[in-house]
């Protein structure tokens, strides 16, 4: 065998392919990170000083010039502060019942399943790759005053006016259908994780069922809760589609205003600075909550 | 009394209960099935309807109409064909943007981890409207006409993130043994990627892809606020809407179930005759 | 690739790893002789994986070289070097059977068709895994797979074959089979097999060359028998198998033998086997070498106590007692029971002896614990450094 000594040359390129290790992860980085710079930060900006921009006359029509008008912002929370407290409750209240709905249902999956544990993963997803819109609209179907649902419901006496869409009650539950599989998948993933043999320990050590439950595979599942309620509250809050199709004038929510005053009644302004009251409550309900939560490494 | 009868057996109660325990998820999960199918049924059912009039909304006579003539409004056709080019182009180009990112945080050590996370998870915080207005006040200071591009640039945006999350999980998962093992057997950078990595992270790509997919193609939020008069699907729903829903749509929304319920159970038999092989 | 004829000698030069302030391992200079089972022998974390992977390539060395023959690899790409490796817990590719598995490198390196076949075949034979050559990794159990590891490697017939702690994922029985059955193998390609490990025992039944590592260094390298029956330092008594070590005091020279005072008489130690002549010394002897006396040996070093414990291993008895050598530290002795055992119960007073042949000295500065902290670790334990 030929000795080869250690030539100026390849010590060279190696330690070229070393510095090109070191810039590699930014080479990987770079269109993605560039595009979502572009589109996503540098927008961010733009919203943030439309936000401030004061109107060149009387109406929006007239235009708008650049500003330092605060007042956009007290001025339009005074406004739509009714819409904002709205927005959190329902999607508050949505993510709840997509919990109580999910959890059984991705325990269900993950530990009972057996051999359909795959297919049953596949329905699960599958109502969802029918449009959004096509739901909610069948939803209205669904729910209809005439329909068998709200006559029955309303035969025991349960309804007070009788009906159920164009009211809250069909709001919240088309916001629960619409992101629920954002809840089940994460719930899913984290219970699928948690070796059996944890929970029949638990029983082991004389854990009765339910106290098994609480005090293992819930916490172990945790992970998966803090996620899901996240993709479950996060386009809830700014959704307007479902306040639009299923509830009443009353029923509106934020994302509503921000719509109409961005596209019909073209305020910018206002609507730039409800739009970052809205990212800025939601990003601080989210670090409060996976801070609280104990589940940091999700971000 | 006999010896026979004195046997300790389970009393009835104790029986019925620890069934109806052994049940009571199995019956839930049912429930829960029937809930999440409940307006996919619906929609179903009134691709065979033929309304009476404008509303597609209560049960006229079945007819095989609008399944047989999909077409019947071309400016539906247009708007699926457009929102299907447009899908098509933004989960190319998000998946492949989005899975560089993932092997530079998985792979790679780098100063800038920390912003590059938050940067990755920011528009998943991001509530459509704020990041469909952003862009728009974004283009309108730019004077970019809004149209199919404006539309595709908003799709690709969202959904990079999610592929990043997707991927990375995936690779994640991969032990990193594997690629130092393909490097001890003579595959170069390259080749260990090719014949080793590639193929353990495509089931992830893949699923990332689909996501996408799915994502753009019903995306209404973020396209109302950048398509200016352009017609997407979900557009041509909501503007059909005021006139009365065409039952096409929902032949559309079935095939768009069916069709992607079809290649998620291919893909998983093919996984299984593959694993058998 | 293997020259026909003579094998390599792996050199590794001055090597230092260091990660941050931490230095996993510490100018190291090891020569391991072309077509010899080397072991690399110490506890987790005492540098030896972190060696293994720098002659595999999977790590750089902060400084120093490593040589194959008289070619310089220190800085070549895993793939550039005839180095192989079977990993740890195996690192088999999932995606691919066991015959894709083994044809991996060969593919890589431009081996085609019927030549693949060929090679991968014979060395499945070698490993008797010919019939699984379509099951997938998945499909196999850990011995099973351990072999698929093997054969991977070996095909590409690497002047130097490195196997990662190979045999800690197995179970006890399946463990000694192997050991074996890597033997052969290894014995059959004449291959120079490096062999990572912290379990005494396998490193001694499979190695013809020990090199005990801790901290970062080399203590002692040599032939098994050789380094048992003569450990240089505390850690090695301690370490590869065990040892009853005393502190004493040199008072003196009777021909070859030095009289070394320690507490509660004297003993005798041969000069050959002695670390030194004059100064203080420490003392040791196997548990195996020592025996309960029978009031009639001359000249052999003695040592009493009272019995702590009795336990009846079957094949021997193990006493443990109480010295003035040290209280805090009881002598261990392990007695064949060729001649039944005595009646001996605890809280008696007993009286050991040995040859003087069998003492051995060590550097009066050692650390009389080291190495022996470790002797609780299990040698199932599959995660190192």
């Amino acid at each position: 065998m030929v000795a080869v000594l250690p030539s100026s040359g390849q010590t060279f390129q190696q330690g070229g392919g070393r510095r090109g290790r070191r810039i590699t992860p930014y080479l990987l980085l770079l269109p993605g990170m560039a595009w979502l710079a572009v589109f996503f930060l540098i927008p961010l900006f733009s919203l943030a000083q439309t936000s401030l921009m004061q109107m060149r006359g009387a109406s929006p029509d007239q235009g708008f010039v650049n500003a330092f008008n605060v007042a956009n912002y007290t001025n339009s929370m005074q406004q739509f502060m009714a819409q904002y407290l709205r927005s959190f409750w329902y999607s508050g209240l949505a993510t709840i019942f997509a919990l109580l709905i999910s959890y059984p249902l991705a325990y269900f999956i993950a530990f009972k399943s057996g051999r359909w544990k795959n297919l049953l993963l596949v329905l699960v997803v599958a109502p969802f790759f029918a449009s959004f819109l096509i739901r909610t609209y069948a939803w209205r179907t669904i729910l209809a005053d005439d329909g068998w649902i709200t006559t029955t419901i309303s035969h025991l006496g349960l309804l007070p006016d009788n009906r159920i869409l164009a009211t809250p009650i069909a709001v919240v539950a088309g916001l629960t259908y619409n992101f629920l599989p954002f809840m089940t998948l994460p719930l899913y993933a984290s219970l699928d994780r948690i070796d059996p043999r944890l929970i029949e320990a638990a029983s082991d050590l004389y854990a009765k069922a339910f106290t098994g439950f609480r005090k293992v595979t819930f916490p172990l599942s945790l992970p998966g809760v803090v996620a899901g309620t996240l993709l479950t509250f996060i386009p809830a809050a700014g959704d307007y589609i479902n306040a639009q199709l299923l509830g009443a004038l009353q029923n509106k929510m934020i994302g509503n205003v921000i719509q109409s005053e961005f596209i019909d009644i073209r305020d910018y302004p206002t609507a730039a600075a409800l739009s970052f009251v809205l990212l800025a409550t939601i990003l601080i309900l989210v670090t409060v909550y996976v801070r609280r939560s104990g589940t940091e490494e999700l971000l | 009394m006999s010896t026979k009868e004195a046997a300790p057996r389970p009393s009835t109660w104790h029986r019925t209960s620890r069934w109806i325990r052994n049940h009571l998820v199995v019956a839930y999960g049912l429930a829960a099935l029937f809930y999440l199918f409940l307006p996919i049924a619906v929609v179903f059912a009134f691709s065979f309807n033929k309304p009476a009039g404008r509303q597609n909304s209560t049960w006229n006579q079945f007819s095989l109409d609008a399944w047989r003539n999909i077409c019947f409004d071309p400016s539906m056709c247009t708007a699926v064909g457009l929102s299907l080019r447009i899908a098509l182009i933004a989960t190319t180009i998000a998946t492949l943007l989005g899975t560089l990112i993932a092997f530079a945080l998985v792979r790679h050590r780098f100063r800038g981890r920390a912003l590059t996370n938050l940067l990755i998870f920011l528009p998943m915080a991001t509530p459509e409207v704020v990041l469909g207005s952003s862009l728009l006040a974004l283009f309108l200071n730019a004077g970019l006409p809004l149209g199919p591009v404006t539309i595709t640039i908003a799709h690709i945006m969202f959904c990079i993130s999610f592929v990043v999350v997707t991927v990375k999980a995936r690779l994640q998962g991969m032990d990193p043994r594997l690629e130092e093992a393909a490097g001890d057997l003579y595959a170069n950078e390259r080749q260990t990627f090719r014949y080793v990595t590639l193929p353990l992270v495509a089931p992830g790509i893949a699923a990332a892809a689909l996501l996408s997919f799915s994502l753009s193609f019903d995306d209404y939020i973020i396209t109302n606020f950048n398509s200016g008069s352009t017609l997407t699907f979900p557009m041509y729903i909501w503007g059909a809407a005021l006139r009365g829903i065409p039952p096409q749509v929902n032949v559309v929304g079935s095939i768009m179930f069916f069709g992607s319920l079809a290649i998620v159970l291919v893909a998983q038999l093919a996984g299984r005759a593959r694993r058998k092989a | 690739m293997a020259t026909a004829g003579r094998i390599e000698d792996l050199h590794i030069v001055r090597v230092t790893k260091s990660f941050g302030a931490f230095t996993a391992v510490d100018d190291l200079t090891l020569t391991i002789p072309g077509g010899s089972f080397f072991a690399l022998l110490g506890p987790s974390g005492c540098g030896k994986t972190t060696t293994l992977r720098m002659v595999a390539g999977l790590e750089e060395p902060t400084a120093g070289q490593i040589l194959l023959g008289d070619r310089d690899i220190t800085t070549s790409r895993p793939y550039q070097r005839s180095i192989n490796t079977v990993f740890q817990s195996y690192a088999l590719f999932p995606h691919l059977d066991v015959f894709e598995n083994v044809a991996f490198g060969l593919r890589r390196r431009g081996v085609k068709g019927d030549d693949v076949t060929k090679q991968v075949t014979s060395v499945l034979e070698l490993v008797e895994l010919a019939s699984l050559a379509r099951r997938k990794p998945g499909q196999l159990s850990g011995g099973q797979q351990q072999r698929v590891a093997v054969a991977r490697a070996l095909v590409n017939r690497p002047d130097v074959l490195l196997l990662d702690e190979p045999l800690g994922a197995l179970d006890l029985k399946l463990r000694r089979q192997m050991q074996i059955e890597l033997k052969r193998i290894q014995s059959e390609v004449g291959t120079t097999f490096i062999h990572v490990t912290h379990d005494q025992e396998e490193a001694m039944t499979m190695a013809d060359t020990i090199a005990v590592m801790n901290a970062g260094v080399i203590e002692q390298m040599g032939a098994p028998a050789e380094m048992y029956d003569l450990p240089k330092t505390a850690f090695v008594a301690n370490f590869l198998g065990q040892s009853n070590l005393v502190q004493g005091q040199i008072t003196g020279q009777e021909g070859d033998l030095l009289v070394v005072r320690v507490p509660g008489g004297d003993v005798r130690v041969p000069v050959s086997r002695s670390a030194d002549t004059t100064g203080s010394l420490v003392v040791g002897v196997r548990p195996e070498k020592l025996r309960v006396a029978n009031g009639n040996e001359a000249n052999v070093n003695r040592v009493r106590g009272r019995v702590l414990d009795v336990s009846f291993i079957g094949v021997s008895t193990q006493y443990t007692l109480e010295t003035p050598w040290d209280p805090e530290r009881p002598v261990t002795c392990f007695e064949q029971n060729d001649e039944g055992a005595p009646d001996v119960k605890p809280g008696d007073t007993l009286e050991l002896v040995w040859e003087y042949a069998y003492t051995f000295g060590l550097d009066g500065d050692e650390d009389l614990e080291a190495g022996t902290q470790f002797l609780g670790e299990s040698s199932t334990d599959d995660e190192d450094e």
